[in-house]
């Protein structure tokens, strides 16, 4: 294979990939679109905690939280001053919000930034702990955000929640954040910084005896993960045009660990493979909640059921996948190439 | 002009005073040894230079500035590497990568820059490709350069960790107990590899060693420390006929006992 041929492919494969989009914002039903559309959101959810987790090794459980900016930002500057109007009846939204009405991309700019911010502010304080620590701490600010929101009746509009939030995001715009965030991160995963990442992960008495500022690093990666969050914060609600603070509570920053760990730590084709799985499999349970008869027994309708299948799946999943389902191995076109050869010079030999 | 001096050094950790007082002057280019049973502080000292440890009381100085309670990245940067007695690399990254990360702190590059690709992120990234194969030359591991660290056997993770302590760029290198696990033959070849990259390098050498015969071979001045206490100081001959020395490493002589 010549040293072009990878970028060549990727390239193919990436206007495909676009024109398979349009193709399905066109033709494809609400339902599948929105599922597909989740999957992306999941995508960025799963690789920015790559990076603080699976890349420099530091626990984070405040995922939610920074969704929880990024979603209410986003909202806040894209609802229709109308909207706004009819949302804060019982106290009016501050100034200069209630004046505001951006278009999508400087929103998602916006959500994307403040969420960045809010990384380093939280970031400071949470990551001079280690292991359990922090992973307690970050899960603290994150409700600690959620009950603000709750709270901050001017601005968020308290536990009514926001509605009428402009449904903006499209295949195109969460596909196309998705994939910018893999590229940056798979990139600077790959760069010096990356190395340096991976090195406190592995040993941070090493790393830091190697030259390596232990706070400057973990600080930078925390940030750079806050932000893209925040970024798929703000697709979410333009994409389910409903927001109250209750949707951001710590499960939410569950479901992203369990993403990323499906996938398998360290590998973002990984998560990419898990996010796909678990929206996709969190619908086909679906009819599992409804009452359904199994040779001749009625089962009663359970909400809920859908989540006990589930754990059992996941159950399998890590017995028989301990690593996740990648590891923290990556696509490669060497790799699927490879896989080919191997496949089709199989069937030669039979034939 | 030394590039190395403390003053005084001493730490506690509770009640017990790991090191007391201790003090050394090593002049550029020099290769000094430190040797004493286990117990006796030489790691501790280590960790104190390297900012590991804050001390309890006393100066550090290095190359004319002091050091004292300065952040260990920090003091990296200003030219100290070091070595781990049980090895610390990073164990699931490639020999090459390890050796790559010795160059992070010298990166002129912004993350931003290497998150784009940018071109002169990528020249920065070239030129530390080169240079971690040409290091990895010299300690002979060029040809596992793509495998994974901890892999590899025993000795070649010292030479490794080496690598990547030359890769800093340091001008002390300070080694912790590097002929540990090696048989009498790979201790010769040792000898001749520290002569080497002092050369090679302009390096000072700081070496805590538990092998005698290494120590005395290599280190034309050598520090004993018995219970964090520098008991003697001088060549190996005299080293070896010093009274103090013999005690620490063999115990009391039987000869006064009483019958």
């Amino acid at each position: 294979m010549s040293k072009h041929a990878p970028r060549m492919l990727t390239a193919v494969s990436l206007v495909t990939f676009f024109l398979l989009l349009v193709w399905a914002e066109g033709n494809l039903d609400p339902y599948l679109r929105r599922i597909l559309n989740l999957i992306a959101i999941n995508v960025i959810w799963a690789v920015t905690f790559n990076l603080i987790y699976g890349y420099t090794g530091q626990f984070s459980l405040g995922h939610a939280g920074f969704i929880a900016i990024g979603a209410y930002t986003a909202a806040l500057l894209t609802l229709p001053l109308a909207q706004k109007e009819q949302n804060f009846f019982l106290t009016p939204l501050i100034s200069p919000l209630n004046t505001i009405e951006l278009p999508f991309l400087p929103s998602l700019i916006g959500a994307a930034l403040l969420a960045g911010v809010a990384g380093i502010l939280i970031g400071i304080p949470s990551l001079q702990l280690r292991g359990d620590y922090m992973a307690l701490v970050t899960l603290g600010f994150s409700e600690v955000i959620r009950v603000i929101f709750m709270n901050l009746q001017s601005l968020t509009n308290g536990s009514l929640g926001l509605k009428g939030i402009p449904g903006h995001t499209n295949l195109l715009w969460s596909w196309g954040c998705a994939i910018l965030t893999i590229f940056i991160i798979r990139k600077l995963a790959s760069s010096s910084y990356g190395r340096a990442f991976k090195a406190i992960r592995e040993d941070e008495i090493a790393a830091e005896t190697t030259g390596i500022s232990l706070f400057n690093h973990k600080l930078m990666a925390f940030a750079i993960a806050a932000l893209f969050t925040g970024l798929g914060g703000g697709l979410m609600a333009n994409l389910i045009s409903t927001v109250d603070p209750n949707l951001f509570s710590f499960v939410l920053s569950y479901q992203v660990v369990t993403v990323t760990v499906l996938g398998g730590v360290g590998s973002l084709t990984g998560s990419v493979l898990a996010s796909a799985i678990y929206v996709s499999l969190f619908e086909l349970l679906r009819p599992i909640d409804q009452p359904m008869t199994l040779g001749g027994i009625t089962i009663p309708g359970r909400p809920g059921m859908r989540m006990v299948m589930f754990s059992i799946v996941f159950l399998v999943v890590i017995l028989f996948y301990r690593r996740g389902l990648m590891g923290t191995s990556e696509f490669s076109w060497r790799w699927l190439l490879s896989k080919l050869e191997r496949l089709f010079g199989r069937e030669r030999q039979e034939a | 002009m030394s590039i190395l001096s403390t003053d005084g050094l001493t730490k506690h950790f509770g009640g017990l005073a790991a090191v007391s007082d201790f003090h050394v002057e090593i002049a550029k280019g020099e290769l000094v040894g430190l040797i004493g049973p286990n117990g006796s502080g030489k790691t501790t000292i280590f960790n104190l230079i390297t900012g590991l440890y804050r001390p309890t009381s006393g100066q550090i100085r290095f190359d004319g500035n002091s050091i004292t309670g300065v952040r260990p990245d920090r003091i990296t940067a200003l030219g100290i590497a070091r070595t781990f007695q049980n090895i610390r690399l990073f164990s699931e990254l490639t020999v090459l990568d390890n050796v790559r990360v010795g160059h992070h702190l010298r990166l002129g590059s912004s993350p931003i820059s290497a998150a784009l690709g940018l071109p002169g992120y990528g020249h920065e990234e070239r030129e530390i490709t080169e240079h971690s194969m040409k290091l990895l030359n010299i300690v002979g591991l060029d040809d596992v350069a793509q495998e994974q660290a901890g892999g590899l056997p025993y000795g070649q993770q010292r030479k490794l960790e080496i690598a990547r302590a030359l890769a800093t760029r340091p001008k002390l290198l300070l080694l912790d107990e590097p002929a540990a696990g090696m048989n009498p033959e790979e201790v010769r070849g040792l000898m001749d590899f520290i002569h080497h990259i002092m050369e090679l390098f302009a390096l000072t050498v700081f070496l805590v060693e538990h092998h005698m015969r290494l120590i005395m071979g290599l280190c034309p001045r050598i520090l004993v420390l018995d219970h964090g206490v520098t008991i003697a100081h001088g060549t190996p001959d005299e080293i070896q006929n010093d009274p103090k020395v013999i005690e620490a490493y063999l115990g009391v002589e039987e000869e006064d006992a009483p019958n």
